[in-house]
């Protein structure tokens, strides 16, 4: 049965009541273009860093909108900063200051630190 | 008569300041580090005196740069400035010659009149006060100027303003109050005695038909000591602190002590040297095209004087260097802003002792978690040999044009080179510099300087400004580092490349980091005008505009990127080029955006310009040279 190559996956569900939204809350403030976002995916397509890893603001965006903060914690120190996502972005969202503020709420809000 | 206790606000006002100034210059020239300290020791005795007390005389007393920019506000600068100064010294000569003691107490030459009042009798005394006379109303006229641009800046020719905080708007009154009142005071006495020239003399007659002269005078001779008393006391608060400061910050300067990466000595006193003119906010981008009015420069030295946060007015600047280059203190408003912006430097490291009159520098041990790098992601590095590295940068590959044009252009030159990232590379480590996080920064330094090395390239060639700069400046790498436009300048010049002449009309954007950021004004001009028709504007060389995409600025939204680059491209195309020409794929991208006009990079238009026949390379090896021995 092992040996059946499916398993059944992990039960999984977002609670928006217990989820952490302090990050994304302090982005809204300091940086109220973050909200439009649609989630087109242009910043993964253009990423410097993600062209050697796994990094999608796309990715962060919506895990962070959600409350949903491991995976941002640590993989947004992987950004480079270099502004194509900017550039790229449809709908004039700020990215590098997404980014920027992000790393500062993470900062703010957590004891852990990078 | 000798004294009158109405001296004393007069007194106590100076004799502070005077004390102040020189504790607070002891105690910065302690702080200095001992390298700065031996070139200021150095400086003070050596050559560099001479040039410093030049540079008084020329800035500080008649600001001669303000004048060159602005004549209106430089004449309203001049006239407070040096019209005081000469008015102090003509009072302390006056009071040197007709008083009955030499060396008198500065009080005695300040209120000369009141203990003189019999003073312009003969011819001399009477062409004396005549000079005098003349000087206060160089002064006054000033005043005018002063009071009226509170009102409205167009007086003197400028779009905006500084805003003052409250002691400010103290000390400003207290010093708007002082020439009146020392009118009026000189008036009246000379009503009464009878004396006074053109000015004094007329008025005080005037008045003395109708007023009680002899009361007055002495309620406004209290006037003026006090109006000087509070001025001197407040000063430290205020921004008149540049006043006795400048002179300390242009002898540090002369010595050669720079600002360097950290908050210092040097860096303080560049900061109390901001007279907050509103030159910088005039030039400022931000204001004229984005409505930001609160985050220029002079902003940025008054918030860290006042010890307020400082964070956002540091980082929402688009760090085009127009401010910069156009503030007639030559305070390095740049690298301050960057001290500024890096993290674990700048705000809360001071603390304001006694009202704020001293600030002590906290030096707070940063914390420096042990940390994993934040890049060791990268993939294993790639180099190959080559004589020429291609390094086109994150931006570029965002505009291929231009990627393509370089390398159209390599081939035709024969140029054995590498494509450093081809395949799309790492960021060259400014945009993170820009946001002050600079170990993040150096880790990518460190990646590509191993690249470069291996590479055993003698040069390298980027398109990018941005990357420009931080090679030139941050890296230790083997190889001469040129803009692309340098580097196909070279081509034309060593005849490696040929390239047909259009006749399509161009104008020239200059990229802020490429410009002023790093000094590269004439090669894309002269690779422009030897394949175009370059047309001047009134924006060539270092008064070039930003086009609003800068990566410095990471507060801005959209919406003012997109105010500005309209407004940098109407005022570019304004005498309809053909082609709108920039050096920068940011640029480029910005300026696109905005105009309808066709914006293409320089090595797009050098590339669609390369004549089909091409010389022969032909480079004499040393094997060649033997061979050709061999056969002879």
């Amino acid at each position: 049965m092992d040996k059946f190559g499916f398993t059944i996956s992990k039960g999984r569900q977002i609670n928006y009541d217990q989820n952490d939204r302090r990050i994304y809350n302090y982005i809204i403030e300091n940086e109220p273009s973050f909200r439009n976002c649609i989630a087109c995916g242009g910043c993964s397509g253009s990423c410097s860093a993600g062209n050697f890893t796994r990094f999608s603001l796309r990715e962060l965006n919506i895990l962070i909108n959600r409350g949903e903060n491991d995976l941002p914690r640590t993989n947004l120190k992987k950004c480079m900063l270099c502004g194509k996502c900017t550039l790229i972005c449809p709908r004039g969202v700020n990215t590098r200051n997404v980014v920027f503020l992000a790393k500062q709420a993470f900062k703010r809000f957590d004891s852990y630190a990078f | 008569m000798h004294f009158d206790p109405f001296v004393i606000p007069f007194n106590i006002g100076l004799y502070f300041i005077l004390i102040y100034t020189v504790v607070r210059c002891i105690t910065w020239f302690r702080d200095l580090s001992r390298p700065d300290k031996l070139r200021l020791q150095r400086g003070f005795f050596g050559r560099a005196f001479g040039q410093s007390l030049k540079e008084i005389f020329m800035e500080s007393l008649l600001h001669r740069r303000i004048l060159k920019t602005n004549l209106r506000l430089g004449y309203m600068h001049m006239s407070l400035a040096f019209g005081w100064f000469l008015l102090i010294l003509f009072g302390t000569i006056e009071a040197d010659i007709f008083s009955q003691s030499h060396l008198n107490a500065p009080y005695k030459a300040i209120f000369f009149k009141f203990f003189n009042p019999t003073h312009g009798q003969t011819e001399f005394e009477r062409a004396y006060s005549f000079m005098m006379d003349f000087i206060l109303a160089f002064i006054l006229s000033g005043l005018l100027l002063a009071v009226l641009k509170r009102f409205s800046s167009r007086v003197v020719g400028m779009k905006k303003t500084t805003r003052l905080k409250l002691t400010d708007k103290i000390a400003l009154t207290s010093l708007w109050m002082i020439f009146p009142s020392r009118l009026l005071a000189e008036s009246f006495t000379s009503g009464v005695y009878g004396t006074g020239s053109f000015l004094t003399g007329t008025l005080g007659s005037w008045l003395n038909t109708f007023l009680p002269s002899d009361h007055l005078a002495y309620v406004f001779w209290w006037l003026y000591s006090i109006s000087l008393g509070t001025f001197f006391i407040l000063l430290p608060l205020t921004r008149y602190m540049h006043i006795p400061i400048e002179l300390f910050l242009i002898f540090m300067r002369n010595s050669g002590i720079k600002t360097g990466d950290k908050t210092g000595t040097f860096s303080e006193v560049q900061t109390y040297s901001c007279s907050s003119c509103g030159i910088c906010i005039d030039k400022c981008q931000l204001s004229s095209s984005a409505g930001i009015n609160s985050v220029q420069s002079s902003y940025l030295m008054k918030a860290i004087r006042n010890d307020d946060d400082v964070f956002n007015i540091a980082h929402n600047c688009l760090m085009c260097g127009r401010c910069d280059q156009s503030c007639p203190v030559g305070i390095e408003l740049m690298p301050i802003r960057m001290i500024q912006r890096r993290e674990g430097e700048g705000n809360g490291d001071m603390r304001t002792i006694w009202r704020g009159y001293f600030r002590e520098r906290q030096n707070p041990a940063l914390v420096r978690v042990p940390e994993e790098p934040s890049f060791g992601y990268l993939p294993e590095k790639k180099f190959r040999q080559a004589d020429v590295l291609y390094f086109a940068g994150c931006m570029t590959h965002l505009t291929p044009l231009i990627k393509n044009a370089m390398v159209k252009i390599f081939t035709a030159a024969k140029e054995n080179f590498y494509f450093v990232d081809e395949d799309g590379g790492v960021c060259c480590g400014r945009p993170l510099m820009l946001a002050g996080q600079d170990r993040e920064a150096r880790e990518l330094i460190n990646y590509n300087s191993e690249i470069i090395w291996k590479s055993g390239a003698h040069t390298l060639v980027t398109s990018c400004p941005i990357c420009y700069k931080i090679f030139k400046e941050s890296y230790h790498i083997g190889a001469e580092v040129l803009h692309h436009t340098q580097y196909i300048k070279r081509l034309i010049d060593d005849g490696s490349l040929r390239l047909n002449y259009s006749h399509r009309k161009v104008v020239y954007h200059n990229p802020c980091e490429l410009g002023r950021g790093s000094g590269v004004y004439n090669e894309p001009l002269d690779v422009l005008s030897f394949v175009a028709e370059l047309q001047n504007t009134q924006f060539d060389g270092p008064n070039s505009l930003c086009c609003g995409g800068s990566l410095g600025n990471i507060k801005i939204d959209t919406v003012s990127r997109n105010k500005i680059a309209a407004d940098v491209t109407a005022e570019l195309t304004a005498c309809n080029p053909d082609v709108l020409a920039t050096a920068c794929p940011l640029c480029k991208r910005t300026l696109a955006n905005a105009t309808d006009c066709q914006v293409a990079d320089i090595a797009e238009i050098v590339a669609g310009e390369i004549s089909l026949i091409q010389r022969k390379k032909s480079r004499i090896s040393v094997l060649n040279i033997r061979e050709l021995a061999e056969i002879s």
